[in-house]
């Protein structure tokens, strides 16, 4: 590869290489958790699912030889996770924070219990898209090669965003998660919505897991989420349950992310810990700059046990 | 899951170990040790097939599993806190361990420290040379030269370069790491001075992410070699092979990830060192509390030379690994500053591979892109 | 049935009060108990599936973690830590905050507890270590207090804010042990200065497990009297219930919310500091051990109540105890423990649904008799 120098400009390109790069996982655990909680429930676990659907993925993908096949077991048993916490939390009395902490613990348990035998093998990446072919640089080219499963994490953040703005469906949901009486009233049953909400939301936690081992970093590790899934959760209240905010937040955060190591590859290297908090700074910068005590949870769902 | 596939490793349900157990349910008592059947723990801070750190020592312990009457225990991600005094008491006290192997260097102070004085008749043999005059004579070091596995390395990836940039990926900058980076460096421009090193260092010893994004930027700034100092090396092959950058591998064999992308490698070879030590220990011979090795001492090895590199890498890497194995050669000569200015070598001065000094190296040298703080 | 019924003068049994006291405290106990007894089941389950023995399982946990003086040494090792951090978590948790970033105040809490060590290492007796303590809970209150006042001032949702500033705590740990305060001479392992033999906490005189037993033993009453026993604690509930309601009856919400986080912080920070003091002798990178992230667990499975925190600690602590057990003698993975909590916790935390559904369990059943 005949690289060419581009010196400062290395950074923004980081930046916006990371946010793509980096993001998915935040795109798709956030879009997850942002049906879940608009429903009305609050799934914390899903860091063990996406843990899961890292290791889930990249087994399957080793075992078929096919990354779409390890892409739709980590859906899969993303939805099983799912299901399991919001069959257990439709009953009166359970605290669904307190589920999604055990959950979490039980999807990493599982994960690397069975993982053991994948850490060595190599499996297949998932295809990317090359969005650079217009530039000669082969550092812009490396940065464009965009994954499928980004896009496709974009384009469902819109639809999320349709959906509940004016389909059927997206008021379901809406109705379920600011009052069960409500809905109970106009005749729905808001266990099964939350439920499939949760499973769903339990899918796509998966499908960014198997992001992680089968694109980037595209391997399985014990370590291979630096807690994705948990931060991910936070980012919701940080996009206000807003599907095309969250898509927004994860690009941010991604992109905050690629800083550290950026800036020390053009020699600013004094005080490393401190870029690598970048991301955590600027949403925690922007949530303050935000809130208001007036509107503190503006677009939260009424009935969700987080912001009760 | 349908495909768990159950490691075919030795129980150790053995009645011995029940019997012992058993026994030492009553007290801190450890029962004594049948002649002849010694229990030896091995304790990893990480996964054992990491491809790194961890995986070069458990395939020091499969060799030792491999010899007549040693029963080994193992145990992983075993963290550098209360819990690694926990595992090793309890290797002790419920498999009669009488020779521990911690293997993080993070085990020694306080936990190793704090145990030995306590069982006196255990063996503490712990990696990173740390052992010093003073500290408990049941508890040893033992470290490798792998400065020098990191200087063949660089002789490699002098000869593949062509952007002349190479980098590294680097945990935290301590002495060890340093050492590793200049090395590396110095081993290029003795193949070209023109070569530069950027490291960039991810601050911890294992975050997936943050690695594959610090390979990102070593490309992106146009390394076209890249090797690294992590425990788990794997993100990093992976994500240089991707970017079209050779790899030089660390720890252990990498080449599985990076096929021809793969120039050579500096592995710990702890299976001769540990054989050796258990055989020792059996025979009741006396061990060095301070124990260190290099290249012709059978600590550390080379990869097998990958395909892409030329014959005139393949004559210089030969030639100057002989001279490594014939001793006292030296990475760190002058005249060398270190790339703040400092000047690290005055001209005709060289710190040679068991220098001390070199143990507390806290500079990188003229040409590494970076800064240790 | 009228209203009448439940008065406790018409009960006919004598001590029928007591029983119907009782009750409800039995049932506190009974159904966790019989949850657990569940969780082992499946778990077993789950081990039958991988081929190997629940009986061999459970007799390696009990011994590991509960059989003899060492196992308990082995156990109570862990609880400081695990209790600690879990009031961090269960005392906001009275008010209706889920605050799950005490890691952040556990790390620095040590920095802090490291630094005043060195620079009191000429202070003599316990004032020392006293200083050290009070440093890390003043550290430790202030980061998990702020998290508070920023609720209840501006309104930024205490979770997201929490776990956000867990990360920034450890960034900054990070930095200030490698940069300001390393000691030079911690080549390989970057460290602030030793603490003076002066300044380390050892163990109780009993068992081999340090003081700071002693300490999450007494945080957690102080705690429990706190909430349980005094107007404040009494206040926090009403807050914790309904804020409105509370600021309607001229409640002081907002130095609530403040002193409960503050004081949760706190006892974070005094994990912290016992994990340098007892344990580490300085502090450095393997102090984040992720103490702060159980002890979430351990307040959510004591649902909140200090007391209960206890238990649960030791319970969680005698379990990872037998990890190492269990990977020498069963050939089975380290993660076997967590799957193994992963569903014990999974069915305690499924059991709440159970409460209130048993007569035998509520008051009247008894005060009929």
């Amino acid at each position: 590869m005949d690289s060419v120098e581009i010196g400062l400009w290395g950074v923004p390109l980081a930046i916006l290489g990371g946010a793509i790069r980096v993001s998915t996982p935040f795109i798709f655990v956030s879009l997850g958790e942002c049906l879940t909680e608009r429903s009305g429930r609050i799934n914390l676990g899903l860091e063990g699912t996406l843990v899961f659907g890292a290791m889930s993925g990249y087994a399957i993908a080793y075992e078929t030889g096919s990354p779409f096949a390890g892409v739709l077991a980590a859906a899969v048993s993303g939805a099983c996770f799912g299901l399991l916490h919001g069959w257990i939390c439709k009953f009166k009395g359970v605290n669904d924070i307190a589920v999604g902490i055990a959950m979490m613990l039980l999807g990493m348990g599982l994960a690397f219990f069975f993982g053991k035998p994948y850490i060595q093998p190599v499996a297949p990446d998932l295809p990317s898209i090359n969005f650079g072919w217009w530039s000669d640089v082969p550092q812009v080219r490396a940065a464009l090669q965009v994954n499928v499963l980004f896009i496709l994490g974009g384009l469902l953040a819109l639809a999320m965003a349709w959906m509940f703005r004016s389909t059927r469906v997206g008021l379901t949901v809406r109705v379920v998660g600011d009052s069960t009486d409500a809905a109970r009233a106009m005749g729905l049953d808001p266990d099964r919505v939350r439920l499939l909400s949760t499973a769903m939301g339990g899918a796509l936690a998966g499908v960014g897991g198997a992001y992680l081992s089968l694109f980037y970093p595209g391997s399985w590790t014990e370590g291979i989420s630096s807690g994705q899934g948990l931060m991910a959760i936070a980012l919701v209240i940080f996009a206000r349950w807003n599907p095309v905010n969250c898509f927004w937040a994860s690009l941010l955060f991604g992109g905050a992310g690629a800083l550290g190591p950026a800036l020390q590859s053009i020699g600013i290297s004094e005080g490393y810990y401190l870029f690598f908090a970048a991301p955590y700074v600027l949403t925690l910068g922007l949530l303050i700059l935000t809130s208001s005590p007036d509107r503190a949870m503006q677009g939260a769902p009424l009935e969700l046990s987080l912001t009760k | 899951m349908t495909t768990f596939r159950n490691l075919d490793r030795r129980s150790f349900l053995g009645t011995t170990a029940a019997a012992l157990g058993a026994a030492a349910l009553g007290g801190l008592a450890r029962p004594a040790q049948a002649a002849g059947d010694l229990s030896v723990g091995f304790i990893y801070v990480g996964p054992k097939d990491d491809f790194g750190y961890n995986q070069a020592h458990a395939e020091g312990a499969a060799a030792v599993k491999a010899m007549a009457g040693v029963t080994v225990l193992e145990e992983e991600n075993v963290p550098e806190s209360q819990d690694v005094q926990n595992t090793m008491e309890s290797m002790i006290n419920f498999d009669g361990a009488t020779l521990l192997f911690p293997t993080s260097f993070g085990y020694f102070n306080p936990h190793i420290l704090e145990l030995a004085p306590k069982y006196q008749d255990v063996r503490f043999e712990h990696c990173g040379g740390l052992w010093a005059e003073g500290n408990p004579t049941n508890a040893g070091s033992y470290f490798g030269y792998i400065g020098m596995g990191q200087y063949l390395n660089g002789i490699a990836a002098g000869h593949a370069t062509k952007s002349k940039k190479i980098g590294f990926v680097a945990a935290k900058p301590i002495p060890q790491v340093l050492n590793n980076i200049n090395s590396f460096l110095l081993g290029a421009r003795a193949v070209d001075p023109e070569i530069t090193c950027q490291v960039i260092f991810t601050g911890e010893w294992s975050l997936a992410v943050k690695e594959a994004e610090a390979t990102n930027a070593l490309a992106d700034q146009g390394c076209d070699v890249i090797t690294c100092h992590v425990d788990g090396p794997k993100v990093v092959c992976e994500t240089a092979v991707s970017r079209g950058a050779y790899v030089c591998g660390y720890h252990a064999d990498q080449s599985p990830l990076a096929g021809d992308m793969y120039l050579t490698g500096a592995e710990w070879n702890w299976a001769g060192v540990y054989t050796d030590l258990v055989a020792s220990f059996m025979a009741g011979e006396e061990i060095p509390n301070f124990l260190r090795g290099g290249l012709a001492d059978g600590f550390i090895k080379m990869s097998p030379l990958g395909p892409a590199v030329s014959d005139a890498g393949r004559a210089q890497f030969e030639a100057v690994k002989a001279e490594i194995m014939a001793g006292g050669f030296a990475a760190i000569k002058g005249p060398l500053k270190d790339n703040a200015g400092n000047i690290i070598a005055a001209d005709g001065e060289a710190f040679v591979e068991t220098d001390v000094k070199l143990e507390s190296m806290d500079y990188l040298v003229d040409g590494v892109m970076g800064s240790t703080s | 049935m009228s209203a009448a019924d439940q008065i406790p003068t018409r009960a006919h049994l004598p001590g029928a009060r007591i029983l119907a006291g009782l009750a409800l405290r039995a049932e506190a106990v009974a159904i966790p108990l019989a949850a657990l007894l569940a969780g082992f089941a499946a778990f077993s389950l789950f081990l039958l599936v991988m081929g190997k023995s629940p009986a061999e399982f459970y007799g390696l946990v009990w011994k590991a973690g509960f059989s003899s003086a060492f196992s308990w040494q082995n156990t109570l090792s862990r609880v400081a830590p695990l209790v600690l951090a879990a009031l961090c978590v269960a005392l906001p948790a009275r008010l209706g905050l889920v605050v799950i970033g005490g890691e952040g105040a556990i790390v620095l809490g040590g920095l802090a507890a490291a630094v005043t060590g060195t620079a009191v290492a000429g202070v003599p007796g316990y004032a020392g270590l006293i200083l050290m303590a009070l440093a890390a809970m003043a550290i430790g209150g202030f980061w998990i207090g702020a998290i508070g006042a920023l609720r209840i001032r501006r309104g930024v949702n205490e979770t997201i804010s929490s776990l956000l500033m867990a990360y920034i705590a450890i960034a900054l740990f990070n930095y200030f042990v490698e940069g300001p305060f390393r000691d030079p001479a911690s080549l390989n392992k970057p460290s602030t200065a030793p603490l003076a033999e002066a300044l380390r906490v050892g163990d109780m005189p009993w068992i081999a497990a340090h003081w700071g037993v002693v300490a999450g033993v007494l945080a957690c009453l102080v705690s429990w009297v706190l909430i349980d026993r005094t107007t404040l604690g009494f206040a926090a509930r009403i807050a914790g219930d309904n804020v409105r309601a509370a600021q309607v009856q001229g409640l002081p919400v907002a130095r609530l919310v403040i002193g409960f986080t503050a004081l949760g912080g706190a006892f974070a920070g005094l994990a912290g500091f016992f994990e340098v003091a007892a344990v580490h002798g300085s502090a450095n990178a393997s102090l984040i051990a992720g103490y702060g992230y159980t002890g979430i667990l351990v307040a959510f499975l004591a649902r909140h109540n200090p007391l209960a925190i206890l238990p649960v600690a030791v319970l969680l602590g005698g379990f990872e105890a037998s990890s190492g057990l269990i990977q020498r003698r069963m050939d089975l993975p380290d993660a076997t423990i967590l799957v193994f909590e992963g569903m014990v916790f999974v069915i305690i935390l499924l059991s709440e649904a159970l409460y209130g559904r048993f007569r035998i369990f509520t008051p009247a059943f008894w005060e009929r008799r």
